[in-house]
């Protein structure tokens, strides 16, 4: 066994386990973190395959910024574990089924017709200077420009729908406003007003 | 610049979503002083938008960003009958919009990149700008139809819209990934010649056209896959509501002709056999559940499956002659919903939504004129001569004759008169029934010489009927 | 590597060379930037010290030159107390996800043109992703130990830390616009040419943004709501003591020296000289020398802040981070874009 073979087990198989515990562990903040584990087994992986700006942007996007993100969520809310139990033995033969099933298609498409080993070759290890994420940048911003873009203008609207959705002009809160506090000027909130000096009686 | 980016042909689509951007921007800053700039800036984006795409008439097609976007005349047309559509329909909905206090400057840039998303469709010839565009569309459709969210009906509607269109584009790229599968690629004229000596016992290029099949019909709404399409009706405002029912339906039709007859023309033995189940079921479900309805815009949503249905009879000839005569079935029923729904929103007011039919019982005795204008769009509708409709419903039933499906062709006409019925009982109530209430018009001269002139167009364009049908054959003719 | 260590490693199997000369660089790395963690909290001390008008400490050793060391040893003889009802393994797990990170960020840093372990070409990326999980250690001892004063500290650190990734990103888009790759490396040679051809002066607004969002980043103050020892006594390490409070501490201060070094590298011409017309002469010419002279200059920057900035309020905080940086630093990503391409005074960006 080779020592990239030996890797790429390790790798696969804390991603797979790792995966499993996602869905077992009774706890969800420990099944978000076995989730960010996945991922990193996964992006080692792809690091392995020379695809180096989809594993670090995996770890970028997914573990630095969308799973922190979802931790926050998670570790706010207050899930009644037991009320989340309850229904499991009886969906589970369903869903038992269901995964045996597509685990059996994935194994006759794997093992039959173009998706044998020996019908895919190994690729050629790419040269030392060799990097992917200048060829991947060339051809999005050529040759896939438009649908990139529209994907861009698709974030955006994402952006826009969600704040129209969710954005609301409170009045009333008593939130201090920053801008108007520096604006203040002396005649806001000082008045000299002039007396004349009250007699004794 | 580059010899593979020309991107002349696509001025359009870059102005809209640029005006887009710079009205949202705009808005922020401007939303207390100046309220109504956003809306005017969306029509004079609107305007110049269909005065850029007169630009590209008569062109011949080409074909840019690698083979993702293609410029040719059914494309012109379509996208220019889109943005016409959606200047009228905003002209119709703005009272509406303020009096409900809907009215944000989002709505409109929503509006706008809603638009962009249905050109894009329009001008698809890639599996990827086609399923982006119409993400596009369906993203902002969704926030629309939720965008008064302090009403349960509009949430829930935009609920269901949103799990069915989900739903729907998930067949329709299930089918597209079986398609890619197949041939090898996402580019619809390299997937046309893949096909090419493909028969029709091929499981996984039957299974992917079921798929896309399946996919269109969610999203045109026809039977059995238009559960959505009532709740949505209802539920949404009514401005949203004509939006949905006039616009995205041009954009639908260009996504069927681009997946069936620019990919499978070679295959439309099979895809027209499957079309005619859902054309007949949505004919016969449309009109028949439509007698049944009290409310007008529930009644008007059985109407829209109904015509989705005569829609596909064109589709389903499989040639441009039918092709032509669905362009052109679907730019009059637009046309004529735009006036329908227009016609709604004006009758609403502030605290009041007219939308039951007994809300226009005796509607002739204060105000004949609108009346006249209902009965008018309601004959349209039915396709009663001499109103456009009924043109709109005879070219395509001719199609269908032309190719000797005559059985389909009888079954049309006469679930086509089963759904005179209710058109004409619409007419009664305003007609023959005593008024209920006051009735105030409280929309603005703008909206109502134009929805007038909407209405009465339906009559009056009658003597240039056969330039408009030429206007669609040379479309379908000059399509690349 | 010297002629000596090569010829101990060439009696053991091949794999076991690799490996070998790996562990000997990493060393060779991580050891002088732990002696630079214990010193840089000696000089914080010092030099807020003498801000304050204090002496700072001067009883252990010379001056108190053994004060770090003598911490150390503090810290390695307590006892690591687990709470009662906390999730031990990840109590114990948090501080090692905190400095795993930020010890791993390193193996791309470049000292010099030769010097570097690991000379990959999207070393930036690499760099922004690393930076981006430290954020797991404060969350997860926040969150496992139990405790309301821990747990509001790593909710604060967790929308901070996205927060200001963001402006970060962008101001690296920035670099990587002018200096046309991803490698630092590269990244410093394209600066070559003394003072004015360093990045600072063309990407000012992304070296000031990029600098403060570092300070943030690594939770210092006047960004250091996440420990907040007035309102949340500390924060995320509230109920952390003995070794494993040292690693928190390890690693904060081995991020601070990493995002010093980064802008050092990336802004003020990594180890150019400043004088690029006398590369000849010995020390004046470029070298290491000058990176870590760069290196602390920006952290003594650290300690300044710390030494006289109150502490930002947490929506201050936000607000300075989505409503100022990032669009300071789009706007200028975009007038670099059409400066570059549009006009005639692209050649002022690379």
């Amino acid at each position: 066994m080779t020592f990239e073979q030996l890797a790429f087990y390790f790798f696969a198989s804390v991603a797979i386990l790792a995966a499993a515990m996602v869905v077992t562990v009774r706890n969800p903040v420990r099944a978000a973190l076995f989730l960010i584990l996945t991922f990193f087994a996964v992006a080692c992986i792809w690091m392995m395959l020379e695809a180096e700006f989809l594993a670090i942007v995996l770890i970028l996007v997914y573990v630095g910024a969308v799973m922190v993100l979802f931790l926050f969520v998670v570790m706010m809310l207050d899930i009644d574990f037991d009320q989340l139990r309850e229904g499991f033995a009886e969906t589970l033969p369903i869903g038992a089924t269901v995964a045996v099933l597509v685990l059996l298609q994935l194994v006759i498409v794997l093992t039959s017709g173009p998706f044998e080993l020996e019908q895919v070759a190994a690729p050629v290890p790419a040269a030392a200077d060799y990097g992917n994420t200048h060829q991947l940048g060339l051809l999005i911003y050529t040759y896939y420009v438009y649908p990139f873009e529209l994907a861009a203008v698709m974030l955006v609207l994402a952006m826009i729908a969600a704040i129209v959705l969710t954005l609301r002009d409170r009045t009333g809160t008593r939130s201090q406003k920053p801008h108007e506090q520096t604006q203040v000027k002396r005649k806001d909130r000082v008045r000299l007003v002039k007396m004349n000096a009250e007699k004794k009686n | 610049m580059n010899h593979i980016l020309n991107m002349q042909v696509a001025t359009p689509e870059i102005f809209i979503f640029s005006m887009a951007c710079l009205i949202l921007m705009i808005d922020l800053y401007t939303h207390d002083r100046l309220p109504l700039l956003s809306y005017w800036l969306t029509q004079a984006t609107l305007v110049a938008g269909i005065y850029l795409g007169l630009g590209g008439m008569g062109t011949e097609p080409v074909t840019t960003f690698n083979g993702m976007f293609i410029h040719d005349g059914m494309s012109v047309v379509v996208k220019l009958a889109i943005m016409l559509f959606t200047l009228i329909g905003l002209v119709y909905s703005r009272q509406y919009i303020l009096d409900r206090g809907m009215y944000r400057g989002e709505y409109y840039v929503l509006v706008l990149i809603a638009v962009l998303g249905m050109m894009v469709m329009t001008s698809a010839s890639h599996f990827l700008s086609l399923y982006l565009g119409l993400e596009l569309l369906s993203l902002s459709l969704y926030t629309l139809v939720a965008i008064n969210r302090d009403s349960d009906t509009a949430v829930e509607a935009a609920m269901k819209y949103f799990v069915l269109g989900a739903v729907a584009s998930g067949m329709l790229l299930y089918g597209m990934s079986l398609m890619y599968g197949v041939t090898g690629s996402l580019d619809i004229k390299t997937i046309s010649a893949a096909i090419q000596g493909m028969q029709s016992d091929d499981v996984m290029l039957m299974l992917g056209l079921i798929f896309i099949v399946v996919g269109l019909g969610f999203k045109l709404g026809v039977v059995p896959f238009h559960m959505w399409i009532p709740d949505i009706y209802q539920g949404a405002p009514t401005s949203v509501v004509l939006f949905i029912a006039t616009a995205p339906k041009l954009a639908a039709f260009a996504m069927v002709i681009r997946l069936l007859v620019d990919g499978f023309q070679s295959i439309a033995v099979n895809w027209s056999d499957m079309l005619v189940i859902l054309a007949v079921l949505s004919m016969a479900l449309g009109n028949i559940v439509a007698i049944a309805q009290a409310n007008f815009k529930r009644m008007l949503a059985y109407s829209a499956i109904s015509h989705m249905g005569y829609f596909l009879l064109g589709i389903i000839s499989a040639n441009p002659n039918g092709y032509s005569a669905s362009l052109f079935y679907m730019i009059i029923y637009a046309f004529t919903g735009l006036a329908a729904f227009g016609l709604i929103l004006l009758m609403s007011r502030s605290g009041f939504e007219a939308e039951n039919i007994s809300d226009y019982r005796g509607l002739n005795r204060e105000h004949p004129w609108y009346a006249f204008m209902i009965a008018l769009v309601m004959f349209s509708m039915a396709g009663l001569p001499p109103t456009v409709g009924f043109y709109a419903k005879l070219s395509v039933i001719q199609a269908l004759v032309d190719v000797n499906m005559i059985s389909l062709a009888v079954i049309a006409v006469l679930l086509a008169v089963i759904g005179a019925f209710y058109y004409l009982r619409i007419v009664k109530t305003m007609y023959f029934d005593a008024p209920e209430a006051e009735r105030t018009i409280t929309t603005g001269l703008d909206a109502r010489v134009l929805v007038s002139l909407n209405a009465v167009m339906l009559l009056a364009v009658m003597p240039w009927i056969g330039t408009i049908m030429d206007l669609c054959m040379s479309a379908i003719q000059s399509m690349g | 590597m010297p002629e000596f260590i090569l010829s101990i490693l060439s009696i053991f199997p091949d794999w076991l060379q690799v490996v070998l000369a790996s562990l000997i660089k990493i060393i060779a790395i991580v050891a002088p930037l732990m002696l630079a963690v214990a010193y840089l909290t000696f000089a914080e001390r010092k030099i807020i010290g003498y801000m304050q008008i204090r002496v700072g400490p001067n009883r252990v050793g010379p001056r108190g030159w053994l004060q770090p060391i003598a911490d150390a040893f503090k810290l390695l003889l307590k006892e690591i107390v687990v709470p009662a009802r906390s999730n031990k393994y990840l109590f114990v797990l948090a501080p090692i996800l905190a400095i795993g990170p930020s010890l791993a960020a390193w193996a791309v840093i470049p000292f010099s043109d030769t010097l570097v372990l690991s000379d990959i070409d999207a070393s930036l990326l690499y760099i922004l992703a690393m930076t981006s999980m430290g954020v797991y250690g404060i969350i997860i001892a926040g969150w496992a130990s139990n405790s309301k004063y821990a747990f509001l500290s790593a909710m604060r650190a967790a929308a901070q830390i996205v927060a200001y990734e963001i402006a970060m990103g962008f101001a690296l888009v920035g670099v990587l616009m002018a200096a046309g790759s991803l490698n630092l490396g590269a990244i410093v040679n394209a600066q070559a040419g003394g003072l004015f051809s360093w990045y600072w002066l063309p990407l000012l607004p992304l070296f000031v943004v990029y600098f403060i969002s570092g300070v943030a980043e690594t939770n210092r103050a006047p960004f250091d709501v996440a420990e907040g020892e007035s309102e949340i006594v500390a924060g995320f390490h509230v109920e952390y003591s003995g070794m494993t409070f040292a690693v928190f501490f390890l690693a904060e201060y081995a991020n601070m020296i990493l995002i010093a070094m980064l802008t050092a590298l990336m802004f003020l011409g990594g180890w150019m000289s400043p004088l690029g017309f006398w590369s000849d002469v010995p020390l004046l010419g470029d070298g290491i020398h000058w990176l870590l002279l760069k290196t602390s200059a920006m952290l003594f920057f650290f300690l300044w802040f710390r030494a006289t900035f109150p502490r930002y309020r947490y929506d201050q905080i936000m607000r300075l981070g989505w409503k100022v940086f990032i669009p300071v630093t789009l706007i200028w990503i975009v007038v670099m874009g059409v400066a570059m391409f549009l006009t005639p005074w692209g050649h002022l960006f690379h």
